[in-house]
């Protein structure tokens, strides 16, 4: 059977979902801003006769229905990277900025290092872990290629994460984009619906559990992790949320995101889910033409049980911003 | 991370290739023999392509494996056993030394001495990693940095080896680019 007949009933239009999960996704490119402006990529490709579609929620990225989007010289130079228009969301929700010390913990192939590297105009430490060595070298392609100074590449098994390589025992921020039965990228590489077994679901969520624990407690209080996937398994989305929310200090915190999401989901096979779940975003394929994605931001609290039922919502502390910019002092002293 | 540091005044310490160490300052602080100065590649930018050390004075300077310096912009302890701190910046170590081809691309618009500027069809033929007689530039010889007119601006796209009339593309195989018909029907 088709595994993501298993989401129907999620979906608001079940013959929209499963049409779009048939067709094929463009090439998208993103601006790569440390290196061009996305007015410089526009006038790159019109010189080179390329073609090219915006994308009307985010300026920096752009579809080319012409495919092939490495052998050009925006690319050559390192002003695009082709990365799907879901995979800039848990970047644009993780929101870092200059100076933040920001842990990426399944970095490979390092689409949104690069992406949150930017966002911290190269400057800051931003640590790029991955397990699997192969796929490092990728991202350090990958990272070059764009001219990213401020990564610190790290080869560790995420559950396990040490500090050891640096001068700080905590991050402002982290990326928990971990491995998972990938369903929502079934437009790009039909072969995961093929390869897809419950086993496996169960089992990858395990280590979801493992790896985004070990952030949260990696992350200083105020911090802030954003969790991710491209998966519509609850068993790898809610449940992992579920697990930390009752072992760690962290709260889920509300955020917005530039494209239609549905809320995350309080119930799945007899299994219920803490309320504050409908604060984590589903992104369905029928409605903005795109991949299938999952995306949450968790606050990291001070572990006090005072009682007092902390605010959550969006904005990052007032507090959090001035350590920030007293330690940025430091992060450029040579 | 004490036991990492070599301490021992008899035996000079020597490289390891496997950790990032941070460059000393000057030559009066450099304990590792053959190692670059911080001081010494400031001042090779500038002298060789006009680099301001403004532009670089930010960023810390590396060694790991023989030679290869990196520049990291971000904290990390020193010594350090990992796998990448920034990006591979610069060769030394050997008789001439020679900046990566990313280095450049990162940092060659800030570049104002050695930039050769080549015409479509030249650019292209570099960025696939081809050589090619070249007898207008009559600038020094050595590694310069090849550069062309993109999108309203000069951008550099790698080093190349001039010596003889000839400019020796020294793009790493894993990034040569076929761009297509950009200049390539002569």
């Amino acid at each position: 059977m088709n595994p993501l007949e298993r989401y129907l009933p999620l979906v608001d239009d079940e013959d929209a979902f499963l049409a779009a999960c048939d067709r094929p996704l463009p090439s998208v490119v993103r601006t790569n801003p440390i290196a061009a402006t996305p007015e410089r990529v526009r006038r790159a490709f019109d010189e080179e006769g390329i073609d090219y579609e915006p994308v009307d929620w985010h300026d920096g990225l752009f579809r080319l229905p012409g495919g092939s989007p490495g052998t050009n010289w925006p690319y050559v130079h390192g002003w695009i990277h082709g990365q799907e228009e879901v995979s800039t969301l848990p970047g644009l929700a993780l929101d870092a900025q200059p100076g933040d010390r920001v842990l990426d913990a399944c970095a490979a192939p390092g689409s949104k290092t690069t992406q949150i590297a930017a966002d911290m105009d190269d400057r800051g430490t931003l640590v790029a872990n991955d397990n699997n060595l192969g796929r490092l070298s990728a991202l350090r392609h990958n990272a070059e290629r764009l001219g990213v100074t401020n990564v610190a590449v790290t080869n560790q098994d995420a559950r396990n994460l040490s500090l050891r390589p640096f001068p700080f025992d905590a991050f402002d921020r982290a990326l928990v984009d971990v491995p998972c039965s990938c369903e929502g990228t079934c437009r790009k590489n039909p072969d995961v619906l093929d390869e897809w077994t419950l086993d496996h679901v169960e089992a990858i969520a395990g280590v979801g559990k493992g790896i985004l624990t070990r952030a949260v407690q990696a992350t200083r209080p105020g911090g802030v992790v954003v969790f991710s996937t491209c998966t519509f398994a609850p068993e790898e989305n809610e449940a992992v949320l579920q697990h930390v929310l009752e072992s760690e200090p962290c709260e889920l915190a509300t955020f917005d995101l530039p494209l239609r999401t549905e809320p995350g989901i309080t119930e799945w096979e007899g299994e219920t889910f803490d309320d504050a779940m409908r604060r984590a975003h589903r992104i369905y394929p029928h409605h903005n033409d795109t991949g299938g994605f999952f995306c949450a931001k968790l606050r990291v609290t001070d572990g006090r049980t005072d009682g007092g039922t902390a605010d959550v919502r969006d904005s990052d502390g007032g507090t959090a911003v001035d350590a920030g910019t007293e330690r940025r002092k430091e992060v450029t002293a040579e | 991370m004490s036991d990492e540091r070599g301490q021992s005044d008899a035996n000079p310490p020597s490289n390891d290739g496997q950790r990032f160490d941070r460059l000393p300052e000057t030559a009066a602080d450099r304990k590792v023999p053959g190692r670059p100065t911080r001081e010494e590649v400031l001042e090779w930018w500038d002298e060789r392509f006009g680099v301001d050390r403004s532009v670089l004075e930010p960023y810390t300077f590396l060694e790991k494996g023989a030679g290869k310096v990196w520049i990291y912009r971000g904290e990390a302890t020193d010594p350090c056993r990992i796998e990448a701190l920034g990006m591979t910046f610069l060769r030394t170590r050997q008789e001439h030394w020679k900046p990566t081809t990313r280095a450049v691309s990162r940092f060659g618009r800030h570049a104002s001495r050695n930039v050769i500027e080549l015409e479509p069809a030249e650019a292209a033929r570099f960025v696939a990693g081809e050589d090619q007689p070249i007898d207008r530039w009559d600038g020094d010889w050595g590694y310069l940095i090849a550069a062309h007119e993109l999108a309203g601006g000069r951008e550099p796209i790698g080093v190349g080896l001039y010596l003889h009339g000839e400019l020796r593309s020294r793009v790493p195989k894993g990034s040569r680019t076929d761009v297509g018909q950009l200049g390539r029907e002569e």
